[in-house]
């Protein structure tokens, strides 16, 4: 393509992590989750229910593809291989085309599943902002759902709609959250709710010499304001955590919280031994997808498919 | 007695002049971010071929999303008023008319006196709108045109799932990987955009006859999906996109 070389501003960084702590040969119980997403997919291998590998990386045009190469990231710095695994479950809106996966779960019951391992609990709150979907789900201390709501069907509030507009500001997807800070006061937010409209009126604040970081603000602003009507439907309840992309950008984070007026969890694993892996939000599809197959192996429910 | 009506839309402006009731000229522009700018050009330019000056004009109304935007304006009227006067002139017998621009899509209930008698609309949301086939013209790498042709030559049916069209530019990218036709996939989008817009129509109830205006009116692909959506006959008038420019400068012959 001719626009190859140009700039992807919506490209974020994909991760990878294994953990030091855990010699996987004596385990017990292998299980891996793996998450496909509409934008980005995820690996995870769980040791005996205890964490010991994530990959996390771009969702392609072919879901078993991005299954694949999501999970090879999980195993790339392990010794690990596929046959070694008990169980596996796929998760997310590739989930049926999950090549190395015995079962599917939907990624509601995932996204709650995996914020419980991942922040405790004490969440009774999960609102999981993927790349093509926003979903608030409210959950029990086991990290069951007990009710949901989600959107769909407009691309209003998605990390899909933060990555078009990263593109059109030419503005990397990182530095959005930062950036939307540096203002002299918070302006007034974009009117359209709409993605594609509010392209339009970005090209007009900006040529009306609109300060970036203005526009920036307001629309993190119009977002968090998106989401909050699907928040305040389904009712928000501490501790409130989000999951996903956007959980990265704290310039919808913060203005959401501010105009909730309840903060999220902060972004710590909630056992302390998890201290020195990194806090990936996008995992916990994937996360919870591996416990359900851990708990399935462990009570008996499912029968082991290791090879080796 | 010389009047002037515009028209002001997401993307295109239009003009028409009007001289003791009939059409003595019109025109249309790209109107892009700066509108008002846009706007005064296309109306010098208008003089200028007619031979007027702006002393000359009794009187010019406005219409349209950014009608509010034309400085030289006596009055700005609502889009759907216009739609209705405009397309009463023409075909007397229209009872809804849809009005399809590049940003929003409305259904009027007019009256046989050319007045709204009810009217709904969608202005929020791409889906249904000019802006949407547009976006997915660009993923097909065809044109707007190119596409209209092509999909009447499909046979096939394939729903389309997104009704965003953030999310239908990917899927309208997965289904090329698919394989799928593009005359099949042009026809799903000209589907999707005549569902969406039938059903903001059926809210104020579809009667006969159905006219059809707005700049998307002239995409036959478009216009084929409708009328199996709707399973009613739809009427395009010539120049479906000056049809709000005429009921402005309708209105302001009568001094609105």
């Amino acid at each position: 393509m001719a626009e190859g070389a140009q700039k992807e501003y919506w490209r974020w960084p994909e991760g990878t992590w294994v953990n030091p702590d855990i010699d996987w040969q004596k385990g017990t119980i292998i299980t891996a989750g793996v998450d496909v997403g509409s934008v980005s997919s995820q690996g995870v291998v769980v040791v005996d229910g205890e964490l010991y590998s994530f990959g996390n990386t771009r969702t392609g045009f072919d879901s078993p593809d991005s299954a694949r190469k999501a999970m090879d990231r999980a195993l790339a710095e392990t010794d690990l291989t596929l046959g070694n695994i008990d169980y596996c479950i796929g998760t997310g809106y590739g989930r049926v085309n999950v090549p190395m996966a015995q079962r599917t779960i939907t990624e509601i019951a995932c996204h709650a599943r995996g914020a419980n391992f991942m922040y405790g609990p004490e969440v009774r709150t999960v609102m999981d902002m993927g790349g093509q979907d926003c979903k608030a789900i409210n959950c029990d201390d086991k990290g069951k759902v007990l009710n949901f709501m989600m959107n769909d069907k407009c691309a209003a509030g998605t990390g899909r709609g933060m990555e078009v507009f990263a593109d059109l500001i030419r503005v990397p997807v990182w530095e959005i959250g930062p950036r939307s800070f540096q203002i002299e006061k918070e302006p007034p937010t974009i009117s359209s709710t709409c993605v594609v409209f509010a392209k339009s009126e970005v090209m007009g604040l900006l040529e009306q010499g609109v300060p970036e970081n203005d526009i920036i603000a307001a629309y993190c602003a119009a977002m968090a304001h998106r989401i909050m009507g699907l928040l305040n439907h389904l009712g928000v309840h501490e501790k409130f955590v989000i999951t996903g992309g956007i959980a990265k950008n704290e310039g919808v984070v913060k203005r959401l919280e501010e105009a909730l007026g309840i903060k999220t969890a902060e972004q710590v694993w909630y056992k302390a031994e998890y201290q020195d892996c990194p806090f990936d939000t996008q995992i916990a599809g994937a996360v919870g997808a591996a416990l359900f197959a851990e708990a399935m192996v462990s009570k008996g429910k499912v029968k082991s498919v290791r090879k080796a | 007695m010389i009047v002037v009506g515009i028209d002001v839309g997401g993307k295109n402006a239009h003009i028409v002049v009007l001289k003791d009731g009939n059409i003595v000229a019109k025109g249309e522009a790209a109107t892009g971010i700066q509108k008002a700018e846009a706007v005064e050009t296309l109306y010098d330019e208008m003089l200028n071929k007619t031979g007027f000056n702006r002393e000359d004009v009794t009187r010019v109304v406005a219409t349209g999303s950014a009608g509010k935007r034309v400085a030289f304006a006596d009055g700005v009227i609502a889009d759907a008023v216009a739609g209705a006067r405009g397309v009463n002139r023409l075909i007397p017998s229209a009872r809804t008319v849809i009005d399809v621009g590049a940003e929003e899509g409305s259904a009027i209930k007019v009256s046989p006196e050319g007045k709204v008698l009810d009217f709904a609309v969608n202005e929020k949301c791409a889906a249904g709108t000019g802006t949407f086939v547009e976006t997915m013209a660009r993923a097909l790498e065809i044109t707007v045109e190119e596409m209209a042709t092509i999909s009447l030559q499909s046979n096939s049916s394939i729903p389309m799932n997104a009704q965003c069209a953030v999310f239908g530019e990917s899927e309208v990218v997965s289904l090329i990987h698919q394989k799928i036709e593009k005359q099949d996939i042009a026809k799903a989008v000209h589907d999707a955009v005549a569902g969406r817009i039938a059903s903001v129509a059926r809210i104020i109830g579809l009667e006969a006859d159905v006219v059809v205006i707005g700049g998307m009116a002239k995409n036959s692909g478009f216009i084929d999906s409708l009328t199996r959506e709707t399973a009613m006959d739809v009427i395009v008038p010539d120049d479906p996109d000056f049809i709000g420019a005429l009921g402005a400068a309708e209105s302001a012959a009568l001094g609105v």
